[in-house]
């Protein structure tokens, strides 16, 4: 008999954790550094609830990236976490500022998914919880007006542009963001991507960009942008949502974090209602999407005392395995989350999954690599100099600045 | 004032400028010097919720030791500043060789990172200073000529945009000639061209870029230029008077003399300021048509993931050389006069 009352009291005590995500109570001191926008504040929000008796701190930011690595040096460093992406958990891997948590993970990390862990060589290096990617937008009354079928690719992304542009409906009916830097830079790696190119020669950090992929990755960028806003060098994500709010845009390739707030109830209900999310478009004949899948995951910081780790991994391992969290907030991101169940918003990314979308590149000299897009490709946009020419000056700058970083 | 009282006097000020100016630039310059370690990479296996790839991360292990043995980095003498990124010397001399047209090689090298800065950041200097002297000297005349009653609230208002804080003064107007603010699509209008963007041209971005400067400076020039006016003397002016000279006269012989000494501070801290042009580009987001040296500096230490140190320091050193040049003759005309004075 009580036998049977302890299973059952530890079944009910076992499913009530779990309902919860596991919290444990614990104390120290948490402090994360994270980006801006609902689906992060969600989390970290989730993950306060298992704050135990430690104290909790939390600073978002858009320009989390820019004080990251000071931050982080640091010892004790600021932050005891740091919620990364592919691309910026390789700074911190490159100067060691990350801990290795394979030890909490089996303590504490009970509702997390394998799938979920972030491995680089063997050891647990980040705990994902959400993914993202950027795909096509397009106005569904727009489209069906001027008879023009859902675009595939961007070869008719631009037919499509061109229709309407014909038609006198929009003047510049495609949108991206191509602001100048990164923005654009990532625009090439995604369409570049979409061609089938390597950003280096195999197993070395020798730049591979000047070929015909580039070109016609260049080509193609070119092309878009004569179809978007004159001012597109200085428009980024936030800038084209409120163009497409204004309903002066008729197909746009947007983060998928982003949708949630572009179909929210605030702005003109007509458009909102026309508005539809497809997968990410192919290019060139590909066969995978000219996109690159990001997740969004927590990092524990290295120069920060294992009690503190601990408690920092505990609150959000609650966050990163909570089921209520998931359901609750399902428009606001794609979890990674056991029991997330993915609504019309998560579209865009579970299409780029199945059409076998790449992720970013991973490796310790892509922001190099990024950077230097970002700044040499703009005067062949704006026609000032031939394809050849520009991919030449991303080569060249890229191995200036990787030769000082001793890459090359 | 006796040599020692001016030590002393002196000493507090010379302390705070070693430690907060002096010190901050010798390590800069040391920094110049060095680049990172050879990165020690090693293949590995890496996964991620959409699957598994092996691919290289940086050695911890490997690296740790090379960078406790020698914590700068790795001694680079003048690498970093003649590497392409900089100075370019090896480009240049392949341009000259390989080019035909003299116009053909300067294309080629304004097309290098550092050059295409130099040649944004002279150009604003250029054309900013001098309208800065010009327009805040003849707002400071006019002001002056006006009645009392009225002059309290114009100076207040002639010296706003200086208040106004320059980042949130460039983004106001940014809006305002976004190609769908009011000044864009007017302009649009008036031209009949609906692809005209003040943005996205370059030249155009340069100008933009160049008016805001002289919109942002000349209240400075202005408020130093009227307080010199009020020590103009009166006796020489009314003598030039009975004495038929014409106002412009009265301003080129009496008032321009006078304030002379003024006139070259003013040029001196503007110059300094403009070619140190970095607010108005990020607050027009004009990265992509105009990048100015302190732009370069910014690039280097925040845009990218990794920090590039010893680039943004050796940049900072050429500035401040730049600034030393462009500073040279005022400098040297100033000390010349202060000698003569003795």
């Amino acid at each position: 008999m009580r036998k049977i009352l302890l299973t059952l009291l530890f079944a009910l005590f076992g499913t009530t954790a779990y309902a919860d995500g596991h919290c444990s109570k614990p104390s120290g001191s948490i402090n994360i550094l994270a980006n801006d926008f609902p689906a992060l504040r969600t989390f970290v929000e989730t993950a306060k609830g298992c704050k135990g008796s430690a104290d909790f701190k939390v600073t978002h930011s858009s320009e989390h990236n820019k004080i990251a690595v000071p931050a982080l040096t640091a010892n004790p460093s600021e932050f005891s976490a740091r919620i990364a992406a592919n691309s910026s958990i390789v700074p911190l891997m490159n100067q060691d500022l990350i801990r290795p948590m394979d030890d909490l993970v089996k303590k504490y990390g009970k509702g997390i998914q394998d799938s979920q862990l972030i491995t680089i060589d063997g050891k647990v290096m980040a705990v994902a919880f959400m993914a993202n990617t950027q795909h096509l937008y397009y106005r569904e009354d727009v489209l069906k007006e001027l008879g023009i079928p859902v675009p595939k690719t961007y070869e008719e992304v631009v037919a499509a542009s061109e229709k309407i542009r014909a038609s006198g409906k929009m003047q510049h009916p495609y949108a991206a963001a191509y602001k100048a830097g990164w923005n654009l830079a990532e625009e090439f790696v995604n369409m570049f991507i979409g061609h089938g190119g390597e950003f280096f020669k195999a197993g070395t950090a020798e730049p591979n960009i000047n070929n015909a992929k580039g070109v016609a990755t260049l080509n193609m960028l070119k092309k878009l942008a004569s179809l978007s806003n004159p001012d597109y060098l200085t428009h980024d994500s936030e800038a084209i949502k409120v163009e497409w709010e204004s309903g002066k845009v008729a197909l746009m390739t947007l983060w998928a974090s982003r949708s949630g707030t572009l179909l929210d109830d605030e702005g003109d209900a007509k458009i909102t209602a026309a508005t539809k999310l497809t997968g990410p478009a192919t290019v060139g004949g590909g066969s995978i999407p000219a996109a690159t899948l990001w997740w969004d995951g927590f990092t524990l910081a290295k120069n920060r005392s294992d009690s503190d780790a601990e408690a920092t991994f505990i609150a959000l391992a609650h966050a990163a395995s909570n089921k209520k969290m998931v359901a609750d907030a399902a428009d606001q991101a794609v979890w990674l989350v056991e029991g997330f169940v993915p609504g019309p918003k998560s579209i865009g990314v579970i299409e780029a999954v199945k059409m076998g979308a790449k992720p970013y590149p991973m490796l310790p000299q892509m922001g190099l690599m990024h950077g230097a897009l970002g700044s040499e490709i703009v005067e062949f946009l704006q026609g000032k100099e031939s394809a050849e020419q520009a991919l030449k000056d991303v080569e060249a700058a890229y191995i200036s600045k990787a030769k000082e970083q001793g890459f090359l | 004032m006796p040599n020692k009282t001016f030590f002393w006097f002196f000493l507090p000020t010379g302390l705070a400028m070693i430690l907060f100016i002096g010190l901050p630039i010798i390590s800069t310059g040391i920094q110049s010097f060095y680049a990172q370690h050879d990165q020690v990479v090693k293949e590995v296996k890496k996964c991620d919720p959409f699957g598994c790839t092996v691919s290289i991360v940086v050695d911890q292990e490997a690296t740790s030791i090379l960078r406790d043995e020698k914590p700068l980095g790795k001694f680079n003498g003048f690498g970093t500043y003649i590497d392409r990124n900089h100075l370019a010397i090896e480009q240049i001399s392949d341009f000259w060789k390989e080019t035909d047209s003299f116009g053909e090689f300067i294309n080629q090298v304004t097309n290098l990172p550092f050059y295409k800065a130099l040649l944004f950041t002279l150009t604003y200097c250029l054309f900013v200073t001098p309208n800065v002297l010009l327009l805040g000297f003849i707002i400071a005349l006019s002001l002056n000529a006006i009645s009392r009653k009225i002059r309290g609230p114009l100076i207040f208002g002639t010296i706003l945009p200086m208040i106004v804080t320059p980042l949130v003064g460039s983004l106001v107007l940014f809006w305002m000639i976004d190609a769908e603010g009011i000044i864009g699509a007017n302009l649009q209008l008036m031209m009949e061209d609906p692809y005209l963007s003040l943005k996205s041209s370059r030249t155009l971005t340069w100008i933009t870029i160049i008016i805001y400067g002289i919109w942002h400076h000349s209240p400075f020039a202005f408020v130093v230029f009227y307080a010199a006016l009020q020590t103009v003397p009166q006796e020489p002016v009314e003598a030039a008077i009975i004495d038929g000279a014409s106002r412009y006269q009265r301003i080129r012989h009496i008032v321009l003399p006078h304030i002379y000494p003024v006139v070259t501070f003013v040029a001196l801290i503007s110059l300094m300021d403009n070619f140190r042009v970095f607010e108005p580009i990020i607050g027009f987001s004009a990265e992509g048509s105009a990048q100015s040296l302190s732009w370069l500096i910014y690039d280097n230490l925040v845009n990218e993931e990794v920090i590039l140190f010893g680039s943004a320091a050796a940049t900072s050193m050429m500035t401040i050389i730049g600034i030393a040049i462009l500073l040279a003759p005022v400098l040297i005309r100033t000390w010349k006069e202060f000698r003569t004075a003795r």
